[in-house]
Formats: structure tokens, C-alpha cells, sequence
């Protein structure tokens, strides 16, 4: 198995800095991966089961190998209107809250501005404050107006509470742009907008990619606000909270192995062409 | 020049109205409502009525204090899963880092109420874990692990330790290793480097994940409702069901405002004591 010897490596790891060859089990690599395994139980669990041939209407118990969830996967017209109305709002989510957040990341990274702190301080508000008191007090505002609660009150929660997390996303990207590169583009002669389109937007991309990825994932995976603005429309995790009470069908476990699978795709491309950049 | 002076504001005030219309107004609108009298069939009239806030907390104390011990102790079991995984990734990561982080991350593309159901079946008396473990005669045939306080503890330390993990690692990824070395120079042993050098760098960073997973935590009822039972609930069942399903907003807005309240002043007396700064910065 895997044993630590500590290489004198400058700057790889503190310990390792002193020079002295040691061998020994390394405990935190196994504990590290005994958290992962722990992180990784209900999912490996849910893929498992998606492949299950289960007896009853309680998806629990191991019966026999089978593929025909995969088959039918899309069986249940109400699963998959609610799937439906997951993606679509988190697209919009991700449209609206990934605009929004892009233009208040780059005011925050680039510009000084009256009440660039009580910005600061709303979004750090709207982020930290509990789903439950979110959810509450839009429903309550939208029932004092008489809003009645849909599909569009929940596009308005999952933009409200994303946009603070694109922004930072982007933020954080504004800051590492070197503004030599746009006055440049100026000194070359292109007008702020040519500036802002061939220089600032391309360099900005990648932040704003992660902003947006990370709201398309807030949005699609939100339950407790969604619980309480949603009204009628049901959600992929809405669904699932209502069936469990007359047995889940195995069709979510394909459908939650499929979204998962699709995550796995993405974070295994973003690894390999994150490495490839690195090597040049 | 005016141009420039003006462009900022343009950016943020589409944020700016969303934010204010969806957070900042709602929130008024709920104190506004947690003051009403009335039913859903009469309507509610603005009356003030500042009894509500007695009525919320004394018909609702046990879930309260509940949800702040739940949390309490959620968020001590996170520190102490995720502060040796932050560590060890950190420091022995090597090339991997991003790849552990990752891994980390990854079970956040499965729906979290897909995840904490997922536990609920594979933690059920007869289920995967414990009806094979009984099969085997490893333990007794009446255990029970669901609907108990700690089934609801470990499920909520389960979906937010990576919130623990992530700003741990983030001030031990920024540390300079050079100070642990001098610390050894200095003759100090593994022990006392961690104590005196590497535990006070992190603290930041732990006072961060902190704040991310008690308050996400303690207003949790998701896992209190799949795990626990009907005698574990907590404040978040008791808003949920004051809104949704007796309809009863006032006292649902109270009480909302009652576990806000508590929440801030916790966050207040906490920044205080720590530096509003060092919250603030790690956090963002």
C-alpha cells in the first residue's frame, strides 16, 4: 500500500521539508479516504439500486439484477414533468443569475462605488442566511401580494439566492486580470465596448462558466426554498419528497445516476483539460 | 469622465433591484406579517400584535433548543471529520489536491433529498447495512438506528462537511510551509508545531466552515423529517408546517424571525469575539 516517505521536496509539504526519510503508514490518506467512502455511500447505494429488480413498492431490499429501469426510464409522466421543470428553471437560473452576477462581480473586483459595502454586506446576507428564513419570507411577501406561487416564483428564489455566488465567482477572476491587457487594447485604438468584447469578456470566461455552472447546480438541487414558493409546479427534489411515502420507483434512481453521470463527465473533463493547460 | 463615474451603478443595479425586491423587501414583508391577527379564511389585518412572538416561542421552545443542539452538535462532528481530511490534502495532497477536492464536491451533482433518502433506505432496519450486519449476527436483531437523535446529527454533519472541508483547506493551502519548518527548527516536536503554528493559521478557516455549517444546519428539517422521525423535529419542520400546511402565518413568520434572531446574535457575539474581518474575508 501506500507509504509516505518523506522525500526532502522544497515546498511540497512542511513535514517533508526537514529531510529526514520516514516510513510509515499514512493515517491521514486513509482516513481521508474512509470520509470519502462515508460521502460516497448513499450515491454508490442509489446507483446500485437503480440496477435493482425489487419485489414490492419499497426499492430496499437487493432482488435481482435488471436493466429495465433504464428502459422505462422515462415512465412516470409526473417524474418526468418534474425533471423537466427542474432543468428548465435552473437553465433560466443559470441565464439570469449568471448576467446579474457577472455585472456585480466585475463592479465589485474593478470599480469603488457608494454602498460597495452594503453590497457586500446583502450578499454575504443573502448567502449565509438559512434556506428556511429565504423561503419564508418570500412566501410571505408573495402572499401579501397576492402572488399566486408557481413557476416563476421559484425562477425568482433560485436567482435571487444564486446571483450572490456568481458574483463572487466572478469577483474573484476580476481581480486576477491584469488591466495592462485592456489599456493595451485602448492604446491600439479599440473603443471601450471592442475592449470590453475581445479582451475583457474572453479573459473573464472561465469565472463566469463557474459562476454559472455553480447556479445551474444550486438551482437544480434546491429543496427547501423551492418547498415553499413553488405552489403546484413540482421539482425533480419535490417529487422525490412526495413519493417517499408510497415508495420511491426506481426510475429516480436512474434518473439521479444519469445527472449524476453527467457531473462525473464534466468534472473529468474539467481535470484533464486543467492539466493539459498546465503542461503548456 | 462622467461616463466612468457612472458605469459601476449601471452594473449593479440589476443585481441591486433582485436582491432588493427578492431579499431585503421579503424579509420586511415577513416582520410585517409575523405582527398580523387572522386566519386564511378572514384575512389578515395589521394589528401588531407582538403576542405572536410569545405565543411562537412558548408552544415551540423544545424544537428550538432541538434544532440549536442538532446543529451544535453537527457542526462538532464536521470539525472533526473534515479538519484532518483539510489537513491531509493540504499538506500531502501533492499533485492530487484538486482531485481530492473534487471528490469532495462530487456527491453535491446527486440531489440532496435523493441523498438523505438514499441514507434513510440504507440505514433501515432491514436494509443493505444493518440487515446484512444482523444476517451475519454481528448486531442484535431489534436494532434500530433510524429516527433517533443521532441518525438526524450524522445525516446533517453527512450533506454539509464539505462546507467544513473547503475553508479549512483554503487558509492551510495559503499557509507558508516555511513557518512549520522554522517551527522545527526551532526545536519544537509534531505536537506542538501543530498547536502553536499550524492550529492558530487555520483557525480562520475554521471559524468560516463554522459559520457554514451550524446555520445551514440548525435550520435544516430535511434530514430531521427523513431521519428522525416524529419525535426528533426541529424549528425548520415547525416553519414549514406553520406555513404550508395549517396555514397559520403570523406565528409561522414569528417564529421564522424567533430562529433568525437567535442565529444573529450568535453570528454577532461570534464575529465579535473573533474579528469581523477574518469571518467576513474567508467566508467571501
Amino acid at each position: 500500500m501506500s507509504v509516505d516517505v518523506g522525500t526532502p521536496k522544497a515546498g511540497t509539504s512542511p513535514g517533508a521539508g526537514r529531510g529526514r526519510t520516514r516510513r510509515r503508514a499514512d493515517w491521514g490518506r486513509y482516513y481521508t479516504w474512509a470520509v470519502l467512502a462515508w460521502l460516497f455511500a448513499p450515491i454508490i447505494f442509489m446507483i446500485v439500486f437503480s440496477f435493482n429488480d425489487p419485489a414490492g413498492r419499497h426499492n430496499i431490499t437487493w432482488q435481482g439484477f435488471t436493466l429495465k429501469w433504464y428502459q422505462n426510464a422515462f415512465a412516470h409522466a409526473e417524474l418526468n414533468e418534474a425533471m423537466f421543470n427542474s432543468v428548465t428553471i435552473a437553465l433560466l437560473t443559470m441565464v439570469i443569475a449568471g448576467v446579474l452576477g457577472t455585472l456585480l462581480g466585475m463592479a465589485l473586483g474593478r470599480f469603488g462605488f457608494r454602498g460597495k459595502q452594503l453590497t457586500n454586506l446583502v450578499m454575504f446576507a443573502a448567502i449565509s442566511a438559512p434556506e428556511v428564513v429565504l423561503g419564508a419570507a418570500l412566501l410571505s411577501t408573495f402572499l401579501m401580494m397576492n402572488v399566486t406561487t408557481g413557476y416563476w416564483t421559484t425562477v425568482i428564489a433560485h436567482v435571487m439566492f444564486c446571483v450572490s455566488f456568481v458574483a463572487i465567482t466572478v469577483r474573484a477572476r476580476v481581480i486576477t486580470l491584469d488591466p495592462r491587457l485592456e489599456e493595451a487594447a485602448r492604446d491600439l485604438g479599440a473603443g471601450p465596448w471592442t475592449t470590453f468584447r475581445l479582451v475583457t469578456l474572453p479573459m473573464l470566461f472561465p469565472g463566469i462558466m463557474a459562476g454559472g455552472m455553480l447556479a445551474f447546480a444550486l438551482s437544480i438541487d434546491d429543496y427547501i426554498i423551492t418547498s415553499f414558493v413553488s405552489g403546484d409546479v413540482t421539482t425533480f427534489p419535490l417529487w422525490i419528497w412526495g413519493a417517499t411515502r408510497v415508495g420511491i420507483p426506481p426510475q429516480v434512481n436512474v434518473m439521479g445516476t444519469l445527472l449524476f453521470s453527467v457531473g462525473l463527465i464534466l468534472a473529468v473533463v474539467n481535470i484533464v483539460m486543467a492539466r493539459r493547460r498546465r503542461r503548456g | 469622465m462622467n461616463n466612468r463615474k457612472t458605469t459601476p451603478y449601471a452594473l449593479v443595479l440589476p443585481a441591486w433591484v433582485w436582491l432588493a425586491l427578492f431579499f431585503v423587501v421579503p424579509i420586511g414583508g415577513m416582520l410585517s406579517l409575523s405582527l398580523t391577527t387572522g386566519n386564511v379564511v378572514t384575512g389578515f389585518q395589521q394589528t401588531f400584535e407582538v403576542g405572536n412572538y410569545a405565543t411562537a416561542v412558548s408552544s415551540y421552545w423544545e424544537q428550538i433548543l432541538r434544532s440549536l443542539f442538532y446543529g451544535g452538535c453537527a457542526t462538532l462532528v464536521c470539525i472533526a471529520v473534515g479538519y484532518p481530511v483539510a489537513y491531509w490534502i493540504a499538506f500531502r495532497g501533492g499533485e492530487n489536491k484538486s482531485t481530492y477536492l473534487l471528490l469532495i464536491l462530487l456527491p453535491f451533482f446527486v440531489s440532496f433529498v435523493l441523498r438523505t433518502i438514499s441514507w434513510r433506505f440504507f440505514l433501515s432496519d432491514n436494509g443493505m447495512l444493518l440487515g446484512t450486519l444482523k444476517d451475519i449476527g454481528l448486531l442484535p436483531e431489534g436494532l434500530t438506528v433510524l429516527n433517533s437523535a443521532p441518525a438526524v446529527i450524522l445525516g446533517l454533519a453527512y450533506n454539509f462537511v464539505p462546507f467544513m472541508i473547503l475553508p479549512i483547506y483554503a487558509v492551510l493551502e495559503r499557509m507558508d510551509p516555511h513557518m512549520v519548518e522554522a517551527a522545527h527548527d526551532l526545536y519544537s516536536d509534531r505536537i506542538r508545531a501543530f498547536t502553536k503554528v499550524i492550529l492558530p493559521v487555520s483557525l480562520p478557516g475554521v471559524f468560516a466552515g463554522v459559520l457554514m455549517t451550524f446555520i445551514p444546519t440548525s435550520a435544516d428539517y430535511v434530514n430531521a423529517s427523513v431521519l428522525g422521525g416524529a419525535y426528533n423535529t426541529m424549528v425548520g419542520n415547525v416553519i414549514r408546517t406553520e406555513y404550508l400546511v395549517n396555514n397559520d402565518y403570523p406565528i409561522a413568520a414569528s417564529i421564522t424571525f424567533v430562529l433568525m434572531g437567535l442565529l444573529l446574535i450568535g453570528i454577532f457575539s461570534y464575529a465579535r469575539a473573533l474579528g469581523t474581518e477574518k469571518v467576513m474575508e474567508v467566508h467571501a
